[in-house]
């Protein structure tokens, strides 16, 4: 088990990602940063569906209760292991009774932990991701286990990679949307030109932006969304779905972001700016 | 058989949106989750695949490949068009109870005052019709219903309330609906139904799917806190009515 001795802000349980119950209205869910689990689980040779941790902004102070091996990617928190400084990216050898604490954040939003073999919590729906009420809780709380296989003897091929970090990046690619062909010239040329403030109103659901476009008077029937969907709402405002943003929708959606442009704005914050572009 | 016509879509690399003509028709309804049988039968059989039918469209996903959105358009077009006519699935008349009682149909007498009609009127307006869902979205089990009774259109509420309670039954302009968990919400709120739409600890975590039907009837306070006991003990069955295709 992996002992949650002090919760921080906000951290789950999340893997690949819930599929096929879309048309029951389940969202996906599922790791908001693709990419940098992808590092992560690939450095202990995991499955690239393993669950890990999502540590999000003020992380949380983890004790291991049987050997393992982890590793950190995503944003930067000033992790600790037993005290001593450790870098994103790197395989470390966890022995029983090692403490994983997290600081100030430097960079990012959201941290991942993977342990090797990927963490074990209860499947729900063909998946281990948070998403109440699908799970019971929607975070970890102080005091919660966190299952894990124990693993004695994990020698990896890399034991640190190089990380061409796109934390700094905030351009979000994007590609027609349904409704992009019904937007007006302006309407586009704000998307396009303007640069966009993200609002504190930003969860694993949606991020909202606070500068707004032009307001229209469109509307139109109910239809599917799905993560990186930008809405745009009749008051001009835009609101970019993510990982557990709802399976459909009643607000034009103008465009979609690419699989990198949602790990990019994963890794953002309220406050942070961000600007599109059309590919 | 005249097919209404369909629009094809991009929807960024990994999605490609299939409309038909953008009204709520049961006929139009009919043709999607045909072709939706027809692609999840002999098209798109692998599990990267998923489909989402929702009122007058079909989104096709690919969980990590990019489509080429011109083949795949193109095809979709010719699929379509020989589109054969094939046996329909089952499908179901669900008879949900609710309570209408005040303490959960908190709008309701503001429902009845806007009409200018009693209670036990809108109730029945309510009670009377039957209901189609023309999709499942924005909460998990949350039906989309239309076929409510034009004398029961009502806008929603001006300021939505922070919190609905699971279970409650809802109006909203040309829609009806169950909230199926607890959430904000902005319908006015008439009733409520103890049985669970949604249901994760199931294999099948929600007996409804587009294009079932639903229909309500009044049942006492009493028995809703029995059908309450009954869900939580996870012992209820909704009642069903197989419809004849």
């Amino acid at each position: 088990m992996l002992k949650v001795l002090k919760a921080g802000f906000y951290t789950t349980v999340q893997d690949a990602g819930r599929f096929h119950y879309r048309n029951k209205g389940v969202p996906v869910s599922g790791v908001m940063d693709e990419m940098s689990v992808f590092k992560v689980n690939s450095l202990l040779e995991n499955e690239e569906s393993s669950a890990v941790l999502e540590i999000t902004m003020t992380g949380p102070t983890l004790i291991f209760e049987k050997e393992t091996s982890m590793a950190l990617g995503g944003a930067k928190m000033s992790a600790t292991l037993n005290n001593l400084p450790i870098q994103n990216y790197k395989v470390y050898r966890i022995e029983k009774g090692d403490i994983l604490s997290f600081g100030r954040l430097e960079k990012g939003f959201r941290s991942y932990l993977a342990v090797k073999g990927g963490f074990t919590s209860k499947e729900i729906l063909g998946s281990r991701s948070f998403y109440k009420p699908i799970t019971k809780v929607n975070r970890l709380i102080d005091n919660d286990n966190v299952p894990f296989s124990l693993v004695e003897d994990f020698q990896p091929k890399l034991s640190e990679i190089k990380v061409a970090s796109f934390l700094d990046e905030s351009v979000l690619e994007v590609n027609k949307a349904p409704e992009f062909d019904i937007l007006t010239d302006k309407q586009l040329e704000e998307i396009f030109s303007k640069t966009f403030t993200v609002a504190h109103e930003n969860n694993r659901m949606a991020y909202q932006l606070s500068e707004t476009i032009t307001p229209h008077t469109k509307s139109m029937l109910t239809s599917a969304t799905i993560p990186g969907t930008v809405q745009l709402t009749p008051a001009g405002k835009l609101i970019v779905l993510m990982k557990d943003g709802q399976t459909t929708g009643g607000y034009l959606r103008a465009v979609q972001l690419t699989d990198k442009a949602i790990c990019i704005l994963a890794q953002k914050k309220g406050g942070d700016v961000v600007s599109f572009k059309l590919v | 058989m005249n097919s209404p016509k369909i629009n094809i879509k991009p929807f960024g690399v990994h999605s490609v949106l299939i409309e038909w003509p953008n009204e709520v028709s049961e006929v139009i309804l009919e043709k999607i989750l045909h072709f939706e049988r027809f692609l999840n039968k002999e098209v798109f059989t692998n599990k990267e695949w998923e489909l989402v039918p929702s009122y007058n469209s079909l989104l096709i996903i690919n969980r990590t490949k990019q489509i080429d959105f011109q083949k795949l358009s193109s095809d979709i077009s010719n699929w379509y068009v020989q589109l054969k006519e094939s046996p329909k699935p089952d499908r179901y008349l669900w008879r949900l109870p609710v309570s209408y009682d005040l303490e959960f149909g908190l709008d309701l007498e503001e429902v009845a005052n806007h009409f200018h009609k009693t209670k036990e009127e809108i109730i029945a307006l309510h009670t009377g019709a039957t209901y189609t869902v023309f999709g499942i979205g924005f909460l998990p089990g949350f039906m989309y219903l239309g076929g409510i009774n034009k004398e029961l259109e009502m806008p929603r509420k001006a300021t939505p309330r922070a919190k609905v309670v699971k279970g409650a039954v809802g109006i909203a302009g040309k829609q009806a609906g169950i909230y199926p968990q607890e959430s904000p919400g902005g319908w006015n709120i008439i009733g409520n139904c103890a049985v669970p739409i949604f249901d994760a600890s199931k294999e099948n975590p929600c007996f409804v799917s587009v294009g079932d039907k639903i229909e309500f009837y009044k049942i006492s306070k009493a028995e809703h806190d029995l059908h309450r006991i009954e869900a939580e003990v996870g012992i209820y069955k909704p009642e069903k009515i197989k419809i004849d295709a």
